[in-house]
């Protein structure tokens, strides 16, 4: 969706930019791969915007110096849409880039289409230390995906609005603050079915059932009166937020920390049951002839030290354990937190997508 | 010119590119979405060529046929909407000197250049509290404090009336400015009053334009699917906007396409529908 395009590009962050990410697939398919192979270069999909902007500033030219391995990085629309471009182009034997930076839904979509080429762990020394949680697996046990990057989704406030934090996620029921909150529109990216199990149900295992799933969808529609915005597009509500027309709401930990550090008066907690813990990974296109170049890529990105530079630069959560990086306590606060994260089940968003959406739509338009 | 009909290729020929061109740039993207409609969607996954009618069941449900109607009942408000304030406009600007029209007509065109994403931002803030216009009306002294206007029903119908006007003055202007000004000053000569000529001459001369720029109006408001979520909430959000979802979101093509065929195929019939209706009148 073009919604977050030509607006500032630092709050385009996740935005899907499936203009530019369509653009870039139709330039990529068109070139002969032949010429790729024999120059060493690797075309890497990350997600338009901000992260493919840090990534080329901090992240590509350090790694082509270190391994002379070229980058070409191209711009991808989060999620799903870029899945769809990668499944046709692999149809017809094109790989619009040949490691991606995907979301675990469409990690999970693209595996049960077997898109992605097996990893070789041997050639990935690096890897063991990504955290087991961040290992995507096809069922008979091969390496589909590595964690690539992961970022928290918190509760977030207008600090004019709110002098005190909300302590707890329970404070998007509270009937006081009605027609404040601002929520991602999706039941795939909103994670709040997962909020409200954690909630008000003692965790995610009471999603398990279809019982347990309508009791959260049942809770969820009680919080509908406080609702403001549903978002899909995530500059229309950083702008409400930050002028407190929209002055509660779920949104990016380490985004919202940049928008107080540069004076706004919003801030991010961790409420009491656990930020939401999302990540991305990296994922290696069936129809990708550099596979070789692809696991150096990857194993390169394993590396503490950089995780501690994306930390640090780009402002997301290290995909290893905090002791291997030498992140001071601000540095980590600013982007991660000790208390037990809420992990999203994104097996119920593969296996009941079709149903949960049609819940989930019904629950916000009916 | 030949006035009879045309028989031989040669004759033919004037009309072939454009009919090649409907046939690449419309018949045959409608005859795929058409296909990916029955296809077999992949739980999880994607699709499968197939022939099965189980998109289209799970469309034929009270909820989408909600959503349905109020797309069609948004689209066909937008534009009256458009039109009622279009068409009075239009007269008004085809009486001006030649010089204020021009600059009437490059300035609609300037917002033609106006993406979707602008309009819609810019009426979010227009009708916010922090930043509103009910700011200047508290300022005034009419408010008693700034209240915020969006997003609602009114926000929506504001933005996609602001971003339908243009098309709708473009489409009234040649016909309007071609409207021989001897009919208004018959009428006006019998003792007509100006609004009267207006209503009794005018409007019933310009019958046809006024149902072909409806129409128009209408299929571009029927496409909208960026201001209904930028300005409208949940319940307005249109048939085009859970298109998007399941295309862009879901991956569900299958069911994105039987959407979207569902809402091609209602478009054009009620186009028919008002055409065989103005024809009928006609005769």
């Amino acid at each position: 969706m073009a919604i977050g395009a030509g607006l500032d590009r630092r709050l385009g962050r996740r935005t899907v930019l499936a203009g530019a990410g369509a653009a870039a697939a139709v330039g990529a398919v068109g070139f002969p791969s032949i010429v790729r192979a024999q120059s060493k270069s690797l075309k890497v999909g990350v997600y338009g915007g901000y992260f493919k902007d840090s990534f080329d500033k901090h992240i590509f030219p350090d790694f082509t110096k270190a391994t002379g391995i070229a980058v070409e990085a191209v711009a991808e629309p989060t999620g799903e849409a870029w899945l769809i471009q990668l499944e046709q182009a692999a149809r017809a034997k094109q790989a619009p880039a040949d490691v991606s930076m995907m979301s675990q839904v469409a990690m999970l979509k693209g595996m049960a289409a077997e898109l992605w080429a097996p990893l070789d762990p041997a050639k990935l020394p690096n890897a063991a230390k990504v955290k087991p949680a961040l290992m995507n697996k096809y069922p008979d046990g091969r390496l589909s995906g590595i964690g690539a990057v992961s970022w928290y989704i918190t509760l977030v406030t207008n600090t004019k609005s709110y002098p005190q934090p909300p302590e707890s996620w329970a404070a998007l029921w509270d009937p006081a603050n009605k027609d404040k909150l601002g929520l991602l529109a999706l039941v795939s990216n909103s994670f709040l079915l997962d909020v409200t199990a954690a909630t008000f149900f003692g965790g995610s295992k009471h999603l398990d059932s279809e019982q347990g799933q309508l009791e959260c969808f049942k809770k969820l529609a009680e919080l509908k009166n406080n609702v403001k915005l549903w978002y899909r597009d995530e500059a229309q509500f950083e702008a409400a937020l930050k002028s407190g027309e929209v002055p509660m709401g779920q949104y990016y930990h380490d985004v919202t920390g940049l928008a107080a550090a540069d004076g706004h008066p919003v801030r991010s907690t961790f409420p009491k049951e656990g930020g939401i813990l999302d990540s991305g990974s990296w994922a290696v296109s069936k129809a990708s002839k550099a596979g070789d170049l692809a696991h150096v890529f990857i194993d390169y990105m394993c590396q503490p030290q950089i995780q501690a530079l994306l930390s640090r630069k780009v402002g997301t959560s290290p995909t290893i354990d905090r002791s291997a990086t030498d992140l001071t306590d601000k540095e980590f606060a600013a982007v991660s937190s000790d208390l037990a994260p809420i992990v999203p089940r994104y097996d119920l968003y593969v296996s009941k997508a079709d149903w949960l959406n049609q819940k989930w739509t019904e629950m916000i338009v009916g | 010119m030949i006035r009879r009909a045309p028989r031989s290729l040669g004759e033919h020929a004037p009309i072939l590119f454009p009919a090649l061109m409907l046939v690449v740039f419309f018949v045959i993207p409608f005859g795929l979405m058409i296909a990916v409609s029955v296809a077999r969607r992949i739980p999880g996954g994607f699709y499968e060529p197939d022939l099965v009618f189980a998109n289209y069941e799970r469309f034929l449900s009270a909820f989408f046929g909600g959503v349905l109607s109020f797309s069609l009942e948004l689209a066909a408000l937008v534009a009256v909407v458009a039109v009622g304030i279009g068409f009075p406009f239009t007269y008004r600007l085809a009486r001006l000197p030649r010089a204020a029209q021009v600059r009437w007509l490059v300035f609609l065109l300037s917002i033609l250049s106006l993406s979707e994403v602008i309009i819609g931002f810019a009426w979010s803030t227009l009708l916010s509290r922090t930043a509103g216009i009910t700011n200047l009306l508290v300022a005034v002294g009419l408010m008693a404090e700034p209240q915020s206007l969006s997003p609602s029903f009114g926000a929506l119908l504001a933005g996609m009336v602001y971003q339908a006007f243009p098309y709708t003055v473009l489409v009234l202007y040649p016909a309007l400015a071609r409207l021989d000004p001897a009919l208004v000053e018959a009428s006006r000569t019998l003792g007509a009053s100006p609004l009267k000529a207006f209503f009794t001459v005018v409007v019933p001369a310009q019958r046809n334009t006024i149902v072909a720029t409806l129409i128009m109006a209408f299929v571009f408001a029927l496409g909208s699917y960026l201001l209904p979520q930028l300005l409208g909430r949940p319940q307005h959000w249109t048939l085009s906007v859970l298109i998007t979802d399941q295309a862009i979101y879901q991956s569900n093509m299958p069911f994105a396409a039987a959407m979207a065929v569902f809402l091609v195929l209602v478009s054009l019939a009620l186009v028919g529908l008002s055409l065989l209706f103005g024809r009928k009148e006609e005769a």
